[in-house]
């Protein structure tokens, strides 16, 4: 910015731009200075250690040999590429994350629709609602597990009891839920934490919307579902669009979902967890750190979506104000 | 619909009325379908609600009522899980664990504060050069899962002597936490009055008055909000307190998966630990609420 604005000047009054340049930068540089923590902290703690993982990538190593150290160029990668484990856990992690974030977007988006209604008791209802999302997710995962999972006294197959013992039937259908249907059961608490998490998200872009226009519909005599489908759902894309891709990056981390309801077995086993495994249980670092780098590309596709979409919505918002 | 298919006669001839009432529509099929939209709102937030009130209740039971089938609603309600789980019967106490959770939440919380403060400043009330490109910066290292980097922090702390520290966890923390808490509070200081700053300053106001009467009041909601949200993600962190910390420094969360044992019955003891594990985040959860999908969106949507 300083250079374009002084270049012209400079030929003309070479001896009074001068002496005010050194206070400039100086001035440059206490404005930046405040920043200057929390960037080398941030990269310091976050982007040092995935070069670290790149180059470990790059090395014959494992822990129970450790003496045995050599370079191996992109063999790891190769190996990782046709780890049969890990290629599932990639379509695992595919399938985990797509069910659970389209499914939350669809109820989040019903929930709050429903919300942005007035009714009696709509305070209570909210935080009724985000109360699932505020249980920590260990505990979520136990209390969906041992709770309300359990094949014995759960509370699931418990309700099935209860309700067949109303109709008479005295051996009502008892599934083992998690070992039947093991994706389902981890998806299904997932779906239970994050809908929450949509529901804010689509309630904020409902009540963001310019009433007035709605309202001139309306006396232009547009219907619900005509004011839904092109007044509502319209000015609601930005927000589907921002949670579906912050679900996906929260969604595609999940770790203590799957480690506690089904310790990653049955083919539930998503990325994080493998790679939790692989090198804390097989003490295979080179090949952990390649699968890592390769989450890790895989996660870029996705950011640079959601940063375009953060990035478009903040925009807006400036403009706005 | 048939309500709105009358809506184009009727509003022609008294359109000043309607725009008065846009919403209170003269039928009752709408009020009464309102009021049934309302009660549907009502049976699902209680349905979500369900496994966190059986949950509660399932903390309150003995281990024999909470482990029946079908469930024993009216059972008789005792303080026993709570007390198995803080070690009345001899098992570990959840205290150490509690508090190096503690310890692991606020410690990097104030960090994040004194770190994402200064930033902030920098880039909304007197923004660098490019400050945008430095702000999605901050974000993008968000983005990056933490699986990538657990091993090479793994076997840096094993160099140095950090393994089983609770420090190590406050400095991965901290990292985890500081982008977020950069975007919320340069939202939040964005929204700071510079002219009336100025005009202060002008009128030779102190700088002690100008904080307290001008900033604080815009950006002290939203500093206590970024707190309370960089609280909850720290409480409930558990793959680097897993992998990185053994028993001096083990964090609440994993304390409660070494709670589950293959012998007896637990429900109960696993139900109340984690109420008493959850009180935190529900407590600063709740007190966030408004703030909460600003935090949770990046800063994305007010």
């Amino acid at each position: 910015m300083t250079a374009p604005t002084t270049g012209p000047r400079a030929p003309v009054t070479p001896t009074t731009v001068r002496p005010s340049q050194p206070p400039n930068r100086l001035k440059v540089w206490a404005t930046r200075a405040p920043l200057l923590p929390a960037l080398v902290f941030l990269i310091a703690v976050t982007q040092l250690p995935f070069v670290a993982t790149l180059v470990i990538s790059l090395f014959d190593w494992n822990s129970l040999d450790p003496d045995d150290r050599h370079f191996t160029g992109l063999s790891n990668y190769r190996h990782a590429a046709e780890d049969e484990a890990l290629r599932e856990s990639v379509l695992t992690t595919a399938v985990l994350t797509a069910t659970v974030v389209l499914a939350t977007v669809v109820l989040g988006l019903l929930l709050a629709l429903l919300l942005d209604r007035e009714f009696r008791g709509r305070g209570v209802v909210r935080t009724l609602l985000i109360a699932p999302f505020l249980v920590v997710p260990v505990a979520a995962a136990l209390l969906w597990k041992h709770v309300l999972y359990n094949p014995d006294y759960g509370l699931f197959n418990g309700a099935l009891t209860w309700v067949a013992a109303r109709f008479g039937d005295d051996s009502p259908p008892q599934p083992d839920w998690v070992s039947d249907m093991p994706l389902l059961a981890v998806e299904a608490s997932l779906i239970w934490q994050w809908t929450p998490f949509m529901m804010l998200i689509l309630l904020a872009g409902l009540q963001s919307r310019p009433m007035d226009m709605i309202e001139a519909a309306r006396i232009d005599g547009a219907g619900n579902w005509q004011i839904f489908r092109y007044l509502t759902l319209p000015h609601l894309r930005r927000y589907l669009e921002l949670g579906v891709l912050l679900g996906s990056v929260y969604i595609v981390q999940n770790f203590d979902a799957v480690f506690t309801i089904t310790a990653g077995g049955l083919d539930t086993a998503n990325l994080p967890y493998t790679i939790y495994q692989t090198f804390y249980q097989a003490h295979e670092y080179g090949q952990a750190s390649a699968a890592g780098v390769l989450v890790v590309i895989g996660s870029i596709i996705i950011a640079t979506f959601a940063l375009r979409v953060v990035s478009s919505l903040f925009t807006e918002e400036a403009s706005r104000s | 619909m048939t309500a709105t298919a009358d809506a184009p006669t009727g509003a022609a001839t008294s359109r000043p009325a309607a725009r008065r009432r846009p919403l209170a529509g003269p039928r009752r099929g709408a009020r009464r379908r309102g009021a049934a939209l309302g009660l549907l709102a009502w049976l699902v937030g209680l349905l979500f609600f369900l496994p966190v009130a059986w949950m509660v209740l399932t903390s309150l039971h003995s281990e024999q009522d909470a482990a029946t089938n079908p469930p024993s609603l009216g059972a008789s309600l005792t303080w026993d899980g709570y007390r198995t789980f803080f070690g009345a019967d001899g098992g570990a106490s959840p205290w150490p664990s509690l508090i190096n959770s503690l310890t692991a939440s606020v410690c990097s919380t104030l960090l994040v504060l004194v770190l994402a403060l200064p930033a902030a400043y920098a880039l909304s009330l007197r923004p660098v050069r490019k400050w945008t490109d430095v702000l999605f910066f901050f974000l993008s290292t968000k983005m990056l899962p933490v699986v990538a980097g657990l091993l090479p922090i793994y076997l840096f702390a094993k160099n140095v002597d950090m393994l089983d520290n609770i420090w190590l966890l406050v400095i991965l923390y901290t990292s985890m936490n500081l982008p977020i808490a950069v975007w919320m509070m340069q939202s939040f200081l964005a929204d700071i009055p510079v002219a009336i700053i100025e005009a202060a300053q002008i009128d030779g106001a102190p700088l002690r008055t100008i904080l307290a009467r001008v900033v604080a009041p815009v950006a002290g909601p939203g500093i206590a909000a970024t707190s309370l949200i960089c609280f909850i993600f720290s409480w409930n962190e558990m793959l680097f307190a897993r992998v990185l910390t053994g028993v001096r420094a083990q964090t609440a969360p994993v304390f409660l998966t070494s709670f589950i044992t293959s012998q007896g019955l637990f429900l109960a003891k696993v139900c109340a630990a984690s109420v008493v594990i959850s009180l935190p985040v529900l407590a600063a959860g709740f007190a966030a609420q408004d703030k909460l999908v600003q935090g949770l969106s990046l800063g994305a949507v007010k």
